[in-house]
């Protein structure tokens, strides 16, 4: 649990055409501003503004969208405001910690090696610098599930694939320049494939469809391929194998 | 009940409600009819709720067996419709038995019709919607444009008595040069003569067209000159005007959540029907107006569609 510290300079207001209003906390990358934009997530789920229908939370900001037959982006503006004077009271509770297994190297982390390479390091200590952070979830966002994850090692800074993969496969952990991500679901992609995992980080029928939510902690767990193999199994994603 | 087996697909026909809302947090796009307004239409028209599920038909339409009674309506672009051989108007209900054969031909004017059956198309709700998000294999028919051999069902529902037409005033019109209204924004003030190009040029729709969104190609929109070349990523809403280093912009759309270039205006809710029925090759300009001017034309467009709802229920 923690309070979120006050600051004395207030959002900016943007205009996101006219169901949509933008409130930005800074213009960085930076846990402080999330957990401001964290806070306010929080505050618009206890006292949803009347006409507010939906917010989505970024790494520095959260869009408000609203029906304009209820309201208007002045009111929600007003609305916000009001709940922001809550903030210095608001206890923000600990963030989830979710662990996700993943199996590094070979077929199922084609480009270890590369980014191995490409960093002087060899693929082991790739593997350990990987798993050391507890990295902060900051969006969800690209395919449905996508965690967009923030404290990647500086030694492990690498660049895109030149050419994007047509088909990325489900689980897929991958590096761009300064991100890690996970691919949830098949898609197209360009990020640098050092692992996969064997959780099923998307599925539309459970009560909860995606494992984790923005502002969550995310760690990543080594396993060995036979793991991987038992836990795809179990998971029902070794089809995607 | 069993309503059609499908005979030819068409190019690109998937099912489609008004969109799957309150999921964009978690990275799911709301999906949806790109013509929201045609959709409601065709919906009101077959005697349902505005939000039933019903046939989004790009450009080529499909060739259908019917295989149980109903009632429908084809509403959006102008295609050539027949129902065993016998040509049918569009923005009118009509009647189906078991044995009919209709066959949608290709878009002439617009790109995008709708077709709605009473009871609405009966596919299970994924999240709250039925509506198709392809690039995940979700909702819909089995998350994926119709195919030769699919069978759809309908949802419970008496037909009405009698077929009901819309009244010609509200039938929107189809035009190959369409301006699109939009409030600047979230992120003009990275611009300087960017706005005022934006604004006064004409755009051409190109082939990189589709539900994600719009690129368009035509007078260069540049960055001021101290603004980043790209922001950082937040999630998109539809309409957002996107432009990337190039200059070239990019209408967002329902298949998009998120997007790392800053957007310079967003194309007011109640225009993203007219980007649905534009082509490649089509001329698209934009029109600068205030919030207070969208949210009249947003309230509007709620009046024509209640107009609609009350000549169908005196037809």
């Amino acid at each position: 649990m923690k309070r979120v510290p006050w600051t004395e300079k207030g959002p900016v207001f943007r205009l996101a055409g006219d169901r949509g209003l933008l409130i930005e906390f800074g213009d960085a990358i930076d846990p402080e501003i999330n957990d401001r934009v964290r806070a306010l997530a929080r505050l618009l789920e206890k006292e949803t503004p009347e006409g507010v229908a939906e917010w989505i939370a970024t790494y520095r900001s959260l869009i408000v969208v609203y029906d304009p037959l209820q309201t208007g982006a002045d009111r929600v503006k007003e609305a916000v405001l009001r709940l922001l004077l809550k903030m210095p009271d608001l206890v923000l509770p600990a963030p989830e910690t979710v662990m996700i297994p993943v199996c590094y190297g070979g077929e199922l982390g084609p480009d270890l090696k590369f980014v191995a390479e490409h960093n002087g390091l060899d693929p082991a200590e790739v593997m350990k610098l990987h798993c050391e952070p507890v990295y902060r979830i900051y969006m969800l966002g690209f395919t449905p599930g996508f965690p967009f994850l923030g404290g990647l090692s500086e030694r492990l800074v690498t660049p895109r694939l030149t050419s994007p993969r047509l088909s990325v496969p489900a689980g897929s952990v991958g590096i761009a320049n300064d991100q890690t991500g996970i691919y949830p679901i098949a898609s197209p992609g360009g990020w640098r494939l050092i692992g996969r995992t064997p959780l099923r980080l998307f599925d539309p029928g459970r009560a909860n469809p995606v494992l984790f939510k923005a502002g969550d902690l995310l760690k990543f767990v080594p396993i060995p391929r036979d793991e991987f193999d038992r836990l795809a199994v179990r998971e029902g994603s070794h089809g995607d194998v | 009940m069993e309503m059609f087996r499908v005979l030819r697909p068409g190019s690109s026909t998937t099912v489609q409600d008004r969109g799957r809302f309150g999921y964009q947090h978690l990275g799911v796009p709301p999906a949806g009819a790109l013509d929201d307004f045609s959709f409601q239409a065709a919906n009101l028209l077959a005697g349902n709720g505005e939000n039933e599920a019903a046939l989004e038909i790009t450009f080529q339409g499909p060739t259908l067996e019917v295989l149980g009674e109903g009632y429908a309506a084809l509403t959006g672009a102008e295609m050539d419709v027949a129902l065993n051989g016998l040509a049918l108007p569009c923005w009118r209900s009509f009647r189906i038995k078991p044995g009919d054969r209709l066959k949608i031909g290709r878009a002439r004017r617009g790109l995008r019709a709708y077709l709605a059956v009473k009871g609405g198309i009966d596919v299970p709700l994924v999240m709250g919607s039925r509506s198709t998000y392809t690039a995940a294999s979700l909702g819909g028919f089995r998350g994926r444009p119709l195919a030769a051999g699919d069978v759809l069902f309908r949802g419970e529902g008496r037909s009405p008595a009698k077929t009901a037409a819309c009244p010609v005033d509200l039938i929107p019109p189809l035009p190959g040069e369409i301006t699109l209204r939009a409030i600047p924004g979230p992120q003009d003030d990275l611009f300087e003569e960017g706005l005022d190009i934006l604004f006064s040029s004409a755009y051409e729709v190109t082939p990189e067209a589709n539900r994600m969104g719009y690129r368009l190609l035509g007078e260069k929109v540049p960055l001021a000159h101290q603004a980043p070349r790209s922001i950082i990523s937040e999630p998109s809403l539809p309409g957002g005007v996107q432009i990337p280093p190039g200059g070239n912009p990019i209408i967002l759309l329902l298949e998009q959540t998120v997007g790392g270039y800053a957007k310079i205006a967003t194309v007011i809710s109640s225009d993203i029907s007219q980007v649905a029925q534009a082509k490649p090759g089509d001329s698209i300009r934009f029109e600068r107006i205030t919030l207070q001017e969208a949210h009249r034309i947003y309230r509007d467009r709620k009046r024509l569609l209640d107009r609609l709802r009350e000549a169908v229920l005196s037809a």
